[in-house]
């Protein structure tokens, strides 16, 4: 087999420049062809769904697949705090430069410089299609439309519809996209999960799925597949992903010859609610955008006992905006991680477990919110009481889905005490890699949104998940597509007959029949958590050479034993949640290795990667840009058997710095 | 804790199901309701017998999944939370629960508690989106909406398609679920286009697929997780009596 070149694809020219002349001299497929070919979008989350119906509008046929029941369930769902645009709305000095530039920053230099310029570019365009469809983002009295403030920005470029813009983003996607399976140029399979690339020729061409209910492998063709799938964080075991979430279809790809990249850029977002109990099946996010308003802090004294309530204000260490005076509370999520980790490593740490820190909205529910409304009323001179009582009202109308959450799981009323929170693992930057038409290394195999790696380097900024996934499936893909589909026009249908169908809905068969023989005493469900205690101690928020090289043979002997000693009841044929459950964390196995491989690889500390070998006197992230500044791209070889392949990251229009949030 | 289940138990939509009784001991207050069923069904493995299949994803009250009629009502006995987001302080030592599947003709059991849900999907393929094409919009803000209306679009916006309001329903009707869709487009001014067919659709395939008569009882107001108000089925009322007096559609 010859070996890999990486080639990104940036166009040349100028960066302001390049996504308008690749748009005018991409090749195009006239309508009579788009109607004879068949496209495969797995995964309905934003980047699938808008993907979907954005193509199927343009006359392709599509197929999509997602094992929940319903395409709207996809979890992008539970984003909550809101999705970037360069709109400047707020007339605050925002343009498509700046996005780009914090992008990359935030990302701290290692992301592909071209790919997110076209990012910024798009991301306006975004709020307007939402709009159109019908996406109620929040609004002033004027009718116009409202922006906040994010982590890692100095402007305020944030839609949201209060804490729950994922859903609103997703259900706008979701309505395009049922309309066109109203339509009947969408055909869609829910409670469906892909199993398996199909390739012909060297070429993707179609998948193979299993029918969730009744069991049944199906083989679907297709010109192109597209991969959008989500990200692996639930690799950890408790994440904020949803139960179902999985790398299983991305995995597969990765095993048909799409190259993995960065599989250790993994984002621990700071703003969790706390593990409770052995019990625990998942963590529950409280949104960055809490951190307009919230203050974080914990107490000056080690140990102290006294409730948050009675420690009086010089008693309290606002670390953040101690450390960071220029961005305070709103630093990037992976530099707000380690602080919080920091203090309680230090034994600052507050709540039963001691691995918290409180985020505290009074003083901004009093002074900001609470004065304001008072003024606005003319209320001169008002109590205290009147201040809690008005700044409430408005709080609630900003984040009251996010306090009832907080207050459902703990059983503690946030408006009355601080919030506690830890960091959890949250979003993967790393993923499939794809050059800038968004195509894997396997010809027409694609992958968008969070499972492709693309844009958000070494650590992502807040609200811009839903914007890289809306931009990739209603913007980028309709176009790019055509550039390879184009050459395929007189590709006919392949029949689901073909042998390379036939093998791979075989070895498909046969893995699934040897999950569910093996007949030990373990659950999947065991299985997992062990590897997600192994990922968290060793290869989470922070990492060293030891850990690393430990917990790869402990992952193998894990896979060994796994493979030995699973339990999988319930039958093939029919609804069986263990079976699926099994396939998931045999892939999770897998990934997790690699993930320590690629972390041990990186000798450097950047983003959300902190190796504890390589940092500065005060803690902050040591990056070596002369050793390390590449894309790490992983080929599979066989068991436990990875090549490493470098993309180069050029930057010819950022200049390269320190990250400084100080 | 030690919580007694009475969990209803089926094969598949094929076979007939009944209620079998199980014992969770151990059950702290923290857990939520999932959590307790994952600790059942891991000791279920344990002793060799099959887990009991039920739907869930997100665990945070916003996927719409989890679909639990617990004591004799969906997502339990919380206003405003769903069953992922229901803790176990709620209950007390030794009580015994009773878990069903949402009960509709509409939404045949698949297995256990797990139902088939799709008649929704094709209910909002119906007319449940605005006719808008990727790339055609206008700047956001050329449209602009005041607030009441846009904070009363998103109330709406906000059900989560779980299906309790169905389950909730003696008729099994859909009609909280379909009025959260049409109000929300209703109220906004791209949804007026196609106000009228949108709520014509929306009604008839909600009827075609076997969901009853909506009574104005108000039990789906009552159990609606995201608190989805009755009002948003006056309106309905309202947009499809008018569109059935004006239409010009045959």
């Amino acid at each position: 087999m010859a070996t890999i070149k990486l080639d990104a694809k940036v166009p040349e020219g100028p960066i302001g420049e390049k996504w308008t002349k690749y748009k005018s001299s991409v090749p195009l497929v006239n309508p009579a062809n788009k109607r004879s070919l068949e496209i495969i979008v797995v995964g309905t989350g934003l980047a699938g769904a808008s993907a979907a119906a954005s193509l199927a509008e343009m006359g392709y046929k599509v197929k999509t697949f997602c094992f929940q029941d319903s395409p709207r369930r996809a979890h992008s769902i539970a984003a909550q705090g809101g999705i970037n645009a360069a709109k400047n709305y707020q007339n605050d000095g925002d343009s498509t430069y700046r996005l780009f530039y914090d992008t990359i920053k935030g990302g701290d230099y290692r992301a592909r410089e071209g790919n997110v310029h076209r990012l910024a570019e798009v991301s306006a365009s975004i709020i307007d299609q939402c709009v159109a469809q019908g996406v109620p983002f929040a609004r002033d009295y004027g009718g116009m439309l409202r922006n906040r403030s994010f982590g890692g920005t100095q402007v305020q470029r944030t839609f949201y519809a209060a804490g729950q813009t994922g859903q609103q983003l997703l259900l706008g996607a979701y309505s395009a996209l049922e309309r066109q399976i109203g339509k009947g140029s969408v055909i869609n399979y829910s409670r469906h999960e892909m199993l398996d690339v199909v390739k012909i020729d060297g070429k993707a061409r179609g998948i193979i799925a299993r029918n969730l209910i009744t069991g049944e492998l199906e083989r679907h063709f297709g010109h192109a597949v597209l991969l959008c799938t989500g990200g692996y964080g639930n690799v950890f075991y408790l994440s904020t992903n949803a139960m179902g979430s999985n790398v299983t279809a991305a995995w597969k790809a990765h095993k048909q010859g799409a190259l993995f990249a960065n599989p250790c850029f993994t984002q621990i977002h700071p703003t969790c609610i706390p593990v409770s109990g052995d019990h625990q099946s998942k963590l529950t996010l409280m949104s960055e955008s809490l951190r307009n308003d919230g203050r974080i802090w914990v107490p000056k004294q080690k140990d102290d006992k006294r409730a948050a309530n009675d420690i009086p204000e010089e008693e309290r260490d606002y670390y953040l905006e101690r450390r960071y005076p220029a961005f305070g509370n709103l630093v990037p999520r992976d530099i707000a991680s380690r602080a919080a980790k920091e203090r309680c490593d230090a034994g600052y740490g507050v709540g039963v477990t001691k691995m918290a820190v409180y985020l505290d909205f009074k003083s901004n529910l009093i002074n900001k919110y609470g004065r304001a409304e008072a003024t606005k009323l003319g209320i001169e001179n008002p109590d205290l009481d009147t201040l809690i009582r008005l700044g409430k009202e408005v709080v609630k109308e900003e984040y009251g889905n996010l306090f009832d959450m907080y207050k459902q799981i703990t059983g503690e009323d946030p408006y009355e005490v601080p919030m506690m929170i830890y960091p959890a693992v949250h979003y993967t930057m790393g993923g499939v890699w794809v050059d800038y038409n968004l195509m894997t290394t396997v010809p027409g195999l694609y992958c968008l949104g969070e499972a492709n790696f693309s844009d958000h380097g070494a650590n992502r900024l807040g609200a811009s998940a839903l914007m890289q996934g809306l931009s990739d499936g209603y913007f980028v893909i309709p176009y790019t597509i055509g550039s390879y589909l184009s050459a395929e026009i007189k590709t006919k249908s392949i029949s689901t007959d073909h042998e390379a169908f036939v093998e791979a809905e075989k070895a498909t068969r046969e893995r699934i029949e040897k999950l569910i023989n093996i007949k030990g005493k373990q659950s999947p469900e065991s299985f997992h958590k062990r590897l997600g205690k192994i990922m968290w101690e060793k290869c989470g928020m922070a990492r060293n050479e030891k850990g690393l090289t430990e917990a790869i043979a402990e992952i193998q002997a894990l896979k060994k034993e796994f493979w030995s000693d699973l339990r999988v009841l319930g039958e093939i044929d029919g609804f069986n949640p263990e079976l699926d459950k099994a396939g998931r964390v045999a892939d999770f196995i897998e990934l997790g290795e690699l993930m320590c491989i690629d972390a041990l690889n990186r000798n450097e500390s950047c983003g959300g990667h902190f190796r504890e070998e390589y940092q500065e006197d005060g803690g902050e992230a040591m990056r070596d840009d002369e050793n390390f500044m590449y894309v790490a791209a992983w080929e599979h070889k066989g068991e436990s058997q990875w090549e490493l392949h470098k993309e180069e990251l050029k930057y010819e229009n950022i200049k390269i710095a320190q990250r400084n949030y100080k | 804790m030690t919580i007694n289940l009475k969990v209803w138990k089926q094969k598949n939509a094929k076979t007939s199901g009944n209620l079998e009784t199980y014992k969770v001991d151990q059950v702290s207050p923290d857990m939520s309701f999932l959590e307790m069923f994952d600790v059942l069904n891991e000791k279920l493995v344990q002793e060799n017998k099959e887990p009991i299949a039920f739907d869930h994803d997100c665990r945070e009250g916003i996927c719409g999944m989890c679909s639990m009629y617990i004591n004799g009502q969906p997502h339990g006995p919380l206003e405003g939370v769903t069953t992922c987001q229901l803790h176990m302080r709620t209950f007390k030592d030794g009580d015994t629960i009773v878990v069903e599947p949402w009960r509709s003709a509409a939404f045949p059991v698949i297995k256990d508690l797990v139902v088939d849900r799709t008649a929704f999907d094709r209910i909002i393929a119906s007319g449940g989106f605005v006719s808008v094409n990727t790339g055609n919009a206008q700047d956001a803000n050329n449209l602009a909406i005041g607030k009441d209306k846009a904070d009363m679009a998103f109330a709406a916006a906000a059900c989560i398609g779980c299906g309790a309001c169905v389950a909730a329903c003696k008729n099994a009707s859909a009609m909280l679920f379909v009025s959260a869709k049409v109000s929300q487009l209703a109220l906004l001014p791209q949804g007026q286009p196609e106000r009228e067919s949108r709520a014509l659709n929306m009604v008839a395939q909600m009827d075609a697929e076997g969901f009853g008569a909506c009574t104005n009882t108000g039990a789906c107001a009552a159990e609606c997780p995201k608190e989805i108000s009755l009002d948003n089925i006056a309106r309905l009322n309202r947009e499809f009596l008018g569109a059935s007096i004006s239409s010009q559609e045959a």
